[in-house]
């Protein structure tokens, strides 16, 4: 089985479907590489490297796309169509659902597809999913391009030349992109805060040092596969009134707010961004998808009255080395998926595969059957919910409890009664040292069980004093042979459990 | 000395024993504990060495030093991963005496409770059908106990057919010859045989009842029969009319009572279940078809272990049994000094079962040096996994399983659990994917946030502290 990797010759992309590492981990797996010669260049691969890593180098594009699977980052061209074999194996990014023409002359050359940007998103797919690994980089990319055209430091200083406040930066959308640029805006020092149509990543949100904007509204925005849906129009209202409000403080504000399959939903209003202080910007990360604010021009940086628009779709390429290398981490682990070298196969009964698959042998296969994806339920949620079906625990019978009373009564009846006075005097004494051990013990810390049960052991050895009454008595008969072996092994307790807790006491230090 | 002035002495030191075992309340207060300890100790041997009963020294003087000398050694020599071993063997010794104690006592009763009547004498050989009974279930049950965590016995469970109808006909034959042995019609000679009988009988019962409970109960079976040798000493001390004997078994009885009782807990079982039977054997709970789990557990290599934990704010390390048998405990202070100085919260978590014995891991973690202010039990760290940035689990398995919580079929479901799942990371150090001593699969290891790092926890840890 072959692996073609041509170059991307999308504009603007710098991206390499595999790099060495994947091309080692890809020839483990029983696949031969062929690349297409500088395809790793713009992401600082030289095709050298590729070669130690067992890849083979072709100048000839066509040889490249001859191969029996082709790997690349951007959808396929239509010079490229062409070039794909009949009956050959294409897995990229496809946006299946926004690029139909080009599927028909996918399918016109008898491929089979697998879009990477359609594999579901279940735990089990996550090692695969572009979408996540991408969506990351962009958002940490997202605020490198924030701060390179903010005018100011992200973080407070205060120096002898007088001191500058920490950057605002509002993140809209906290997905993985919007957790990323987050923790990226935290780790530069400015102030964050997020908001999110869902309540449930609040927790997320604050675990990383943001504060989560809340509406007084009551509306969860959890839509499938980890997706926000659309919601209702008092939402959006009160929604929007909470940007215009952020609008006038903040001076960074990142959107990430996407729908799948729809144009992206319009977020920051002409009439917001007129309010922000001139020198804030705005970056969108939605650009592509028809962007979240009103001025985006995809791929482009917009000066409105000041505030500036980026709008660059190229986020991850511009950071090609490391988005490269996830990104094809992920397709290594599709293919091994996919049977690696040995049993290459796109089997249409695994969930992964199938909802990835666009077309099998020039066949239509999109869109997959629907796939109920529960949000992976968190054990915490199960918790909860046996908590409150688990019965209390049963409490313990009436009529055991009044027998157990009963045979306490009749021993002390039968001790009362019968039990010579010395012996009541022994068992006074008996029951209350038991009552003071009971006080005494419970408040030993759990830490110090262990030296307890060795001062336990030592002053139990207090059965020597028996011992010695029965084998110094005098004469030398069995009773006092036995007493003295008594002696002897109740010796070595209180020798060897006071040593020993000793022993132990002594390593314990604050 | 006369005997007031001996019941005094032995007041003190029984008020000694008290406060030694109040001392261990705190770290702080613990060595002074074990101090008032061997005072009242001395105090009580000095005293009774003077009593007008004992005439001669030539007997019992080589007994105590011989003592001495083998106690003194076992306690420089033992290992602390071999702890419970130790403890297990002295319960053992404190049964053995309380039987000897209780037949010498028979062969020579105190000539001032013949004196005393016909009830006294009853009185005097229940207290020493008791005593030798306690302290023969105790002598046997510990040596059993001793040699399963020293692993010369094996660990699982041995259940004989009828094994409960076994342990009642041994006790009702203990009981009937009770009724014999206090008998007036029966002379002292056939007295004496039956009280033999009945002592290898207990031994018996004392094997059969510790063979019969698993590895994973051991803790319990430990403290119960810490528990037992008090009672046999208390019950020496009826025989004897010895307050101080008295006091001290009632002290350590109930001591042990609690520990058993905390174990249990621990484990949700009930301690009728663990003193009569393995664990999940004939259990319907564990028959009943417990979840199977799906996925796969995601790998991990030191390196990238290394890489997370030096990214993370706040670690917490989860120490089970399978540290102390891999001896790693120093490295994994080593590991956390790094850790530490490179700027990460480093704290410990430890489940009361973790480990062979109450209290044993924190006791490793001391011997390696690891501060016990940042050693937590359970309840006081469950809270903060939440905010931890890694969960080290290492050679814990049972002590962390979510199925505890959250699946009513699981046998350990109701057991209280550390919440390792609820860290953002959790990294399980372990040999292999089997499953703890409760036999009980794991989906702690098939979690989106967990990852193995498999290998021998002393190796891996070895490469975390070079890799950092």
């Amino acid at each position: 089985m072959k692996i073609g990797v041509p170059n991307e010759i999308e504009r603007d992309e710098r991206r390499v479907a595999a790099t060495p590492d994947s091309v080692k981990r890809l020839v483990q797996l029983g696949f031969e590489v062929l690349l297409e010669s500088g395809a790793g260049e713009s992401a600082g691969f030289a095709d050298a490297l590729y070669r130690e890593s067992g890849a083979e180098i072709a100048a000839d594009t066509a040889a490249v796309w001859n191969c029996d699977l082709v790997i690349k980052v951007r959808a396929p061209q239509t010079s490229e169509v062409a070039l794909l074999r009949e009956g050959g194996v294409l897995i990229s990014l496809l946006f299946p659902a926004q690029n139909e023409s080009l599927v028909q002359a996918l399918a016109a050359r008898g491929a089979s597809v697998i879009a990477l940007d359609a594999i579901p998103r279940i735990s089990r797919a996550q090692k695969m999913d572009v979408l996540s690994s991408m969506a990351n980089i962009a958002g940490y990319r997202a605020v490198v391009e924030a701060a390179n055209v903010y005018g100011g430091q992200f973080t407070a200083q205060i120096t002898a030349a007088g001191k500058t406040p920490p950057a605002e930066v509002m993140i809209i959308g906290a997905g993985v992109a919007g957790l990323a640029a987050i923790a990226a805006a935290r780790g530069m020092g400015a102030v964050v805060k997020a908001f999110d149509t869902r309540p449930a990543v609040k927790e997320q949100v604050e675990s990383l040092g943001a504060s989560f904007l809340e509406l007084d509204f009551e509306e969860s925005g959890e839509g499938g596969g980890g997706y926000a849906k659309v919601m209702s129009q008092e939402f959006i209202d009160a929604e929007m009134a909470l940007f215009r409000e952020q609008a006038k403080r903040v001076d960074v504000i990142i959107t990430t707010a996407l729908i799948p399959g729809k144009k992206a939903p319009l977020l920051i209003t002409a009439d917001m961004v007129e309010m922000m202080k001139s020198g804030s910007v705005i970056v969108d990360l939605a650009a592509e998808q028809g962007g979240n604010c009103a001025f985006t021009e995809p791929g482009k940086l917009v000066d409105h009255a000041g505030v500036k628009i980026v709008g660059y779709t190229d986020l991850t390429s511009r950071m090609p080395r490391h988005a490269s290398q996830m990104f094809s981490a992920n397709v290594a682990h599709l293919l091994e998926e996919m049977g690696g070298g040995a049993n290459f196969g796109i089997d249409e009964e695994n969930e992964v595969i199938r909802g990835a698959l666009v077309l099998r042998d020039g066949v239509s296969k999109w869109p997959p059957p629907r796939l109920e994806v529960a949000a992976p339920p968190p054990v915490k949620v199960a918790a909860e919910v046996v908590e409150r079906v688990s019965p209390p625990p049963p409490a313990r019978k009436p009529f055991l409890r009044a027998i157990a009373l009963l045979l306490v009564a009749a021993a002390l009846a039968g001790i009362a009664f019968y039990a010579p006075r010395e012996f009541v005097q022994h068992f006074t004494v008996f029951v209350l040292a038991c009552f003071i051990g009971w006080q005494v013990v419970w408040s030993v810390t759990p830490a110090l069980h262990t030296p307890l049960m060795s001062v336990t052991n030592a002053i139990s050895g207090i059965i020597l004093v028996g011992g010695l009454l029965k084998g110094a008595s005098g004469e030398v008969d069995l009773a006092a042979l036995l007493g003295t072996i008594a002696v002897f092994v109740a010796t070595i307790n209180v020798f060897g459990g006071f040593l020993v807790t000793h022993r132990m006491l002594k390593m314990f230090r604050k | 000395m006369n005997e007031t002035s001996l019941a005094v002495l032995y007041l003190i030191a029984a008020v000694l024993f008290i406060l030694s075992l109040g001392g261990l309340s705190h770290q702080e207060t613990a060595r002074r504990g074990n101090t008032w300890g061997i005072v009242g100790m001395t105090i009580a041997l000095i005293g009774t060495l003077l009593h007008p009963h004992v005439e001669s020294y030539w007997l019992v003087g080589p007994g105590i030093l011989a003592g001495a000398v083998i106690g003194a050694i076992l306690a420089v020599r033992v290992v602390m991963t071999a702890m419970p071993q130790l403890v297990a063997m002295l319960h053992s010794f404190v049964g053995l005496a309380a039987v000897l104690v209780g037949i010498a006592s028979y062969l020579d009763p105190e000539p001032s409770v013949a004196a005393a009547g016909r009830a006294a004498v009853m009185v005097h050989e229940i207290e020493i059908w008791v005593g030798v009974a306690v302290g023969a279930i105790t002598f046997t049950g510990s040596v059993i106990a001793w040699g399963k965590l020293r692993g010369s016995i094996g660990g699982s469970p041995v259940l004989l057919p009828g094994r409960h109808l076994f342990n009642l006909l041994m006790l009702a034959a203990v009981v009937v010859m009770a009724v014999l042995f206090v008998s007036t019609q029966t002379s002292h000679e056939t007295g004496l045989i039956y009280l033999l009988s009945m002592t290898a009988i207990a031994c018996v019962l004392g094997i059969h009842l510790v063979m019969a409970i698993g590895g994973a109960d051991m803790p319990v079976v430990v403290s119960l029969l810490n528990s037992y040798s008090g009672w046999a000493a208390a019950a020496a001390g009826f025989m004897l009319s010895n307050d101080l004997l008295i006091v001290t078994g009632a002290l350590v009885g109930s001591s042990g009572a609690i520990l058993s009782y905390i174990m249990c807990r621990a484990m949700n079982r009930s301690i009728l279940a663990v003193v009569f039977g393995g664990f999940g054997t004939g259990d319907a709970k564990s028959a009943a078809g417990v979840a199977e789990i799906e996925g796969e557990a995601q790998a991990i290599d030191a390196a990238a272990v290394c890489d997370l934990l030096r990214a993370s704010k706040e670690v917490v390390i989860v120490p089970g049994y399978g540290l102390a048998v891999a001896r790693a405990q120093h490295l994994v202070n080593e590991l956390a000094n790094k850790l530490r100085d490179a700027g990460v919260r480093v704290r410990y978590a430890i489940h009361p079962v973790a480990g062979r014995l109450p209290g044993h891991m924190n006791v490793l973690l001391a011997e390696a040096g690891v501060p016990y202010d940042i050693v937590l039990e359970m309840d006081e760290i469950n809270a903060d996994f939440k905010n931890t940035s890694v969960a080290l689990v290492i050679g814990a398995n049972d002590v962390a399983n979510p199925s505890a919580e959250n699946d009513p079929a699981s046998p350990i479901y109701g057991m209280p659990v550390l919440k390792v799942w609820e860290a953002r990371n959790v990294v399980v150090l372990k040999r292999s994917m089997a499953s703890g001593y409760a036999g009980v699969q794991n989906p702690l290891f098939f979690l989106e946030n967990t990852h193995m790092l498999f290998g021998d926890a002393k190796d891996s840890i070895g490469q975390l502290v070079a890799g950092l």
